[in-house]
């Protein structure tokens, strides 16, 4: 399979890729591809112009920002999975990004890529929604921040301008938080069936709980009926039971919306096992 | 039409491409590098695996202008002076193929897992080449020969 015919720009600077964006409607910001392309081969993508920032290497550094971790958008998924900063202080995205597609994917992939892609089956949408992470984006009119609640608005679509790049993805340190990525994919190559990420807050009791679906719909989507029913006390197989609750997930050659449903309740019980497992220690991730 | 310099092998070409060409593609019909496989040609069997400055990639899941500037090794360019890479030579003496399709994109991505430290013990070997799919299923003795190149058994 060969993409359809396309023009191809290498952007110099964050500042010439906006330049590049703005010459037409049908423009797209190459990364690393591993979302992009396979879209354009099966000629769901069909861009005119491709701007190529994956040479951009001063968008590719994980730092330390008082109570955040600062993941520049071009770092990709080997580095963001073996980054000290992140293991020590937010371990779900590092082993989240050691555990998107395959070693092969995690070596040209990014993070910003896979986010700026808005696909509701990719793993870090959910991690960094379940965070209430931010993402950065630069336009002609400078920088902005938006909250990871409002950046994923329908199936490949996000809220970034025509005209604007991610830049930039800020998440909080986890201190003693608890947390786990828990995903069924049939092999590793796939997208998740299914996947859930959490984030529990709060020793003993729950005092705060972030709970985000992988695949269940649209965008990746926050349970928050399990949320609410853990801070309110439930038990985890009363609160997981409540996963699926207002999700119209898709049927697919991978899984049926029923079984999707069953793959919530349940994957989402074993995340927050996992994470009241890891609550009140700090957990290294793998 | 781009015009694209990069290096394969050890060998430098300078070449004029349609951006829309696959590295695989470039590599197979341009170069004549046919030991590079493509197999399902949608970045999930790792058969088209290289090498791009050393580390593994899915070359039919890049752009052969993606690769201006870098360094491109093949299964072609991996034995020096006539002797084979130590994963090449560990895959003959342990038999590890059998219709040898998967081959050449194993034996990349088995070099890529060991240079990058990361093949420690069996387990990690079997994470660490996930990415690769072997029709014959003849893993077992694919994860032998890579984990005697590690040292771990």
């Amino acid at each position: 399979m060969i993409p359809a015919g396309f023009d191809y720009e290498v952007a110099e600077s964050v500042e010439h890729a906006i330049e590049l964006l703005g010459n037409g409607e049908d423009t797209k910001l190459l990364a690393g591809g591993h979302s992009l392309l396979p879209a354009m081969k099966l000629r769901l993508a069909r861009p005119a112009l491709l701007v190529d920032v994956g040479r951009l290497n001063d968008l590719a550094y994980v730092k330390e920002e008082g109570e955040t971790i600062a993941i520049g958008a071009l770092t990709r998924h080997k580095d963001v999975a073996s980054s000290p900063e992140l293991r020590e202080h937010c371990a779900i995205v590092s082993y989240t990004a050691g555990h998107v597609g395959d070693p092969q994917v995690r070596h040209r992939g990014t993070i910003g890529g896979s986010l700026a892609h808005g696909d509701p089956a990719s793993d870090l949408p959910s991690v960094i929604l379940a965070l209430h992470g931010e993402l950065v984006a630069r336009g002609p009119g400078g920088d902005r921040a938006i909250p990871a609640g409002e950046f994923f608005t329908g199936v490949w679509q996000t809220a970034l301008a025509p005209h604007e790049v991610l830049v930039e993805i800020r998440v909080p340190k986890l201190g003693a938080a608890g947390w786990s990525y828990t995903k069924m994919a049939r092999r590793a190559q796939d997208w998740a069936t299914v996947a859930v990420a959490a984030v529990v807050h709060g020793n003993g009791s729950v005092e705060r709980a972030a709970v985000a679906l992988t695949n269940m719909g649209a965008t990746t989507l926050r349970a928050t009926a399990v949320e609410k029913a853990l801070v309110g006390g439930a038990s985890i197989d009363d609160a997981a039971a409540l996963a699926a609750d207002g999700t119209e997930p898709p049927t697919d050659h991978m899984a049926s919306s029923d079984f999707r449903k069953h793959l919530a309740r349940v994957l989402t019980r074993r995340a927050l096992e996992e994470a009241s497992r890891r609550s009140g220690r700090r957990a290294r991730g793998g | 039409m781009r015009r694209v310099a990069f290096t394969a092998n050890g060998t430098r070409h300078d070449l004029e491409i349609e951006p829309r060409e696959l590295l695989v593609y470039v590599l197979r019909d341009r170069l004549g590098l046919t030991g590079t496989n493509v197999g399902c040609d949608t970045s999930s069997c790792g058969a088209c695996t290289v090498l791009v400055n050393g580390e593994s990639v899915k070359s039919c899941t890049m752009l052969g202008v993606q690769a201006a500037g870098m360094e491109v090794k093949t299964i072609e360019g991996l034995a020096h002076n006539g002797e084979l890479h130590p994963v090449q030579q560990a895959f003959h003496e342990h038999h590890a193929l059998q219709c040898g399709y998967c081959t050449p994109g194993m034996v990349l991505a088995a070099v890529s897992l060991i240079d990058s430290g990361a093949a420690t013990d069996e387990a990690a070997i079997r994470h660490g080449l996930e990415g690769n799919l072997c029709r014959c299923t003849g893993y077992h003795n694919i994860v032998k020969a890579v984990a005697d190149v590690a040292g771990v058994s």
